[in-house]
């Protein structure tokens, strides 16, 4: 059990903290004082009267991590997750805002739908929740899903992904990424060529021949990466590319940014740690889409997360309830949990194999999927059709405007629901006077086994399951209020 | 010997020598009146079949049975998959009824390896997906053994779609472990991608093969498998990958010609071919029966044949007991029962 770290139990909503002698992002030692939802100052030998006061030595602070990638399965699977155990789940992983993806029952295809999800993930607290929209209707890949009205919704929907399903129509795929520009959208797509993976079920290799598992080859994946890195540059908008599972994928990623044309990408943890070799037992908790790869790729995964190449990581977070784990290979449920492990993966691949550093992770788990999810404050909506010198100016001071309602109690922008617009609630900022006071707090030096039964999640499919991986999440404060302290939820 | 048979990479070179002579052994109970032992007496051996094969259910029964144990047959084609019980269940289920071992053909690869983790008996492939079919390729390696007297050093072709074949997936590893060199011939469209990490030579020329083979197999191809364009028509297959009496005079003369059932007559073996002195295909099932019989009573008897018996439903009896016991009263009404099931 970890001692206790907090002086007094007694943390209440508006009350200051003092986190004592924390190194933020890895670096030297400080004190920090979150107050009114924010930090308010840092430096050495800090007091604040009648503060909280944590204990940080040996920690490091992580601006809260931001998920593009998450299953919360609610509305239609909330036996195997909902919002509030989903976003328990990011809490204790050191998450502040997670993107709900949405291959939900029904799906978030509408702008109905997705404030739903918004105000559940509001009501819970533990976690800012964006929903992402469908790019199609039903994500059948037939036409497109009302974009401008989830834009326009109190969600107020950025990244639109038919995630489960490629967008693989290459005419729909375009217009979609055209009709986003005017609200400043991104299309996230689900690399797979439908026809190169009927009946996919491990990565087309050697050890899809050997297991007699149907092949899923890595060029189905990056034969739609380059078609739409040329479609996004042909028509001048913005393509985010889901899970990046393969070298080749790495390599057109890499020649299509050196365009300087605007793609971004994300890897999931466990791309970044497991090869296809663990399908040898057939036990389904190692199936997901896309494959586990080969040790090559995940070499070259690591190197582009390293080199920037790939923005950030995304987890990817896949709850599935155990029945549909508990089978065949071939009829299990594809997808993987995610949340609670993440940063100690990312630990493991990155840091101790000394291909980032801690401010490395905080970039590529925070800062950077903040700016692609647009909670960093440096974009706000736009109808402007192009990017030059007088827009960004605009953005600016729009992102001035922004920062100044960013505090919950302040917001001027409330909806309906007494909740803040999203825009009003920023993440991925640095551990600065000033910023939001979303930030993680980590134990480097300790390690443990994974024990599923421990997660918050309400599914167990964790393929982490058994191994022991470094760190611990201590504690994690959402506007300056904390949603896990000494490792557990605080509320 | 490992306590399952799921694949044929499970078996060391003493296993499945051990298992060939002890199939030689029983092969000639089949030569005997009475062709009953009571050494499996009081086990239950369940048929576990989630996919039509009629040959190779009975050729598990028949095994068992001339073994004395009781035998379930679970059909549960039709219960598999998105409806009906979860294979766990069902094997759990079985675990409940006592069953000491499962034989399971199923249409997901693997899925002898998942019931691996829910049952206490043994587990026998009998057929996963596309993944393998170690008993079968036992029974080819008796088989050649018995024709050609040996297998160390033989040249083996398996022919067709290697892709989608368990058969060949079975035989290139337990060929590999009895020191055969196996080729594998195909369209490059039924071989996996990564085929070159097999132990074992690639050719897509049929007729350069055959001078230098001792054995070729058929693999059996599905005229479906054109729909998925893996090649052009049933006939192109035939003509670049069939086997006709004019391939088959390409072969050396002690050559055998081998397939594992059932065969589409006129695409991969002409009609000529199967029915000719080379053909071993009646001789594969009959010698299926002595291979399962053996594989049945080294994971369920774990003793050697010679070794003496602890008492039946304990221990496998020795065979010395074969026809000297009651097995003979039982033996009386076998093939009766045998022939009023096959009927059904």
């Amino acid at each position: 059990m970890t001692p206790s770290r907090v002086s007094s139990s007694l943390a209440t909503s508006g009350q200051t903290w003092l986190i004592k002698g924390v190194q933020p992002a890895g670096g030297p030692a400080t004190d920090l004082i979150l107050a009114g939802g924010r930090i308010t100052e840092t430096g050495q030998g800090l007091t604040a009267a009648g503060a909280e006061v944590l204990d940080g030595t040996g920690l490091i602070a992580l601006p809260g991590l931001v998920d593009l990638h998450t299953h919360l399965r609610e509305p239609g699977r909330e036996d195997a997750e909902t919002v509030l155990t989903g976003t328990q789940a990011a809490a204790l992983g050191g998450y502040t805002a997670v993107h709900a993806m949405a291959n939900t029952d029904p799906v978030a295809d509408t702008a109905g739908v997705v404030e739903q999800i918004w105000r559940l993930g509001w009501q819970a607290g533990l976690c800012d929740v964006r929903p992402v929209g469908a790019v199609t209707a039903g994500l059948e890949g037939s036409r497109l899903a009302e974009l401008g009205a989830m834009a326009d919704s109190a969600a107020q929907v950025r990244i639109f992904s038919d995630d489960g399903h490629c967008v693989s129509d290459a005419m729909l795929m375009r217009r979609a990424l055209e009709y986003v520009k005017a609200f400043g959208g991104v299309i996230a797509q689900h690399a797979q060529e439908p026809r190169l993976t009927d009946g996919a079920q491990l990565n087309e290799g050697e050890m899809s021949g050997l297991l007699g598992l149907a092949g899923w080859p890595a060029v189905a994946e990056e034969a739609i990466i380059a078609r739409d890195c040329l479609l996004a540059a042909h028509v001048g908008s913005a393509l985010h590319i889901c899970h990046v599972s393969t070298a080749g994928s790495v390599e057109i990623i890499r020649w299509a940014k050196s365009k300087g044309w605007r793609v971004t990408a994300e890897v999931t943890p466990h791309h970044l740690l497991l090869t296809d070799d663990l399908a040898a037992s057939y036990d389904p908790v190692y199936k997901v889409n896309p494959p586990l790869r080969t040790r090559v790729d995940v070499d070259a995964l690591r190197a582009g997360l390293a080199d920037g190449t790939i923005d950030c990581v995304a987890t990817d977070h896949a709850p599935h309830a155990i029945e549909d784990k508990e089978t065949e290979w071939q009829v299990a449920a594809f997808g993987m949990t995610g949340l609670e492990t993440a940063l100690r993966v990312v630990h493991a691949a990155m840091v101790d194999t000394g291909l980032l550093d801690w401010a490395g992770v905080a970039d590529r788990m925070s800062a950077r999927p903040a700016a692609i999810g647009q909670l960093d404050g440096s974009v706000t909506s736009t109808g402007a059709p192009s990017t030059g010198a007088a827009s960004t100016r605009a953005n600016n001071s729009r992102a001035n405007s922004s920062r100044a309602n960013s505090s919950r109690a302040n917001s001027s922008r409330a909806n309906s629901n007494g909740a803040p617009s999203p825009f009003a609630l920023l993440h991925g900022r640095p551990l600065e006077p000033g910023s939001p006071a979303n930030l993680v707090l980590y134990d480097p030096a300790a390690r443990s086994v994974i024990d599923p039964a421990q997660h918050a999640s309400r599914s167990r499919n964790t393929p982490f399951a058994g191994m022991e991986l470094p760190g611990q999440v201590i504690a994690t404060f959402l506007r300056g209020e904390p949603t896990v302290l000494d490792g557990k939820l605080a509320r | 010997m490992n306590r399952h048979l799921i694949s044929a990479a499970d078996l060391s070179r003493d296993d499945a020598l051990l298992i060939l002579d002890t199939a030689e052994e029983l092969a000639q109970l089949a030569e005997r009146p009475i062709r009953k032992l009571p050494t499996l007496r009081g086990r239950t051996v369940v048929n576990l079949f989630y996919e039509d094969s009629t040959r190779t259910r009975i050729s598990f029964e028949a095994a068992a049975k001339r073994l004395s144990a009781d035998v379930i047959n679970f059909s549960a084609k039709g219960s598999s998959v998105a409806k009906g019980e979860s294979l766990k269940d069902t094997a759990l289920t079985l675990e409940a009824m006592g069953a000491d071992a499962v034989v399971i053909r199923h249409q997901a690869s693997g899925a002898p390896h998942r019931l691996a983790r829910w049952v206490r008996g043994s587990v026998v492939n009998a057929g996963d997906g596309t993944h393998e079919h170690p008993t079968q390729a036992l029974l080819d390696a008796f088989t050649m053994r018995r024709r050609l007297g040996r297998v160390d050093g033989l040249r083996v072709a398996i022919v067709g779609d290697v892709l989608h074949s368990r058969v060949a997936r079975s035989n290139v590893l337990l060929l590999r472990t009895l020191g055969a060199d196996v080729t594998l011939v195909a369209p490059p469209t039924l071989l996996p991608v990564a085929v070159s990490a097999w132990p074992c030579e690639v050719s897509y020329d049929l007729s350069a093969v055959l001078p230098k083979t001792d054995v070729v197999m058929m693999l059996r191809v599905q005229a479906e498998r054109m729909n998925a364009a893996f090649f052009p028509t049933a006939r192109e297959y035939s003509r670049r990958y069939g086997l006709d009496a004019a391939r088959m005079a390409l072969l050396p003369d002690h050559a055998i010609v081998m397939h594992p059932g059932p065969m589409n007559r006129g695409v991969e073996i002409a009609a000529e071919v199967a029915d000719s002195a080379r053909s071993t295909i009646v001789e594969q099932v009959a010698n299926g029966v002595s291979v399962r019989m053996a594989v049945l009573y080294l994971l369920l008897g774990g003793a050697d044949l010679g070794d003496a018996g602890t008492g039946a439903g304990q221990a496998a009896a020795p065979l010395a007991d074969a026809g000297r016991t009651d097995a003979g009263r039982e033996g009386a009404g076998w093939l009766s029962n045998e022939a009023a099931e096959v009927a059904q």
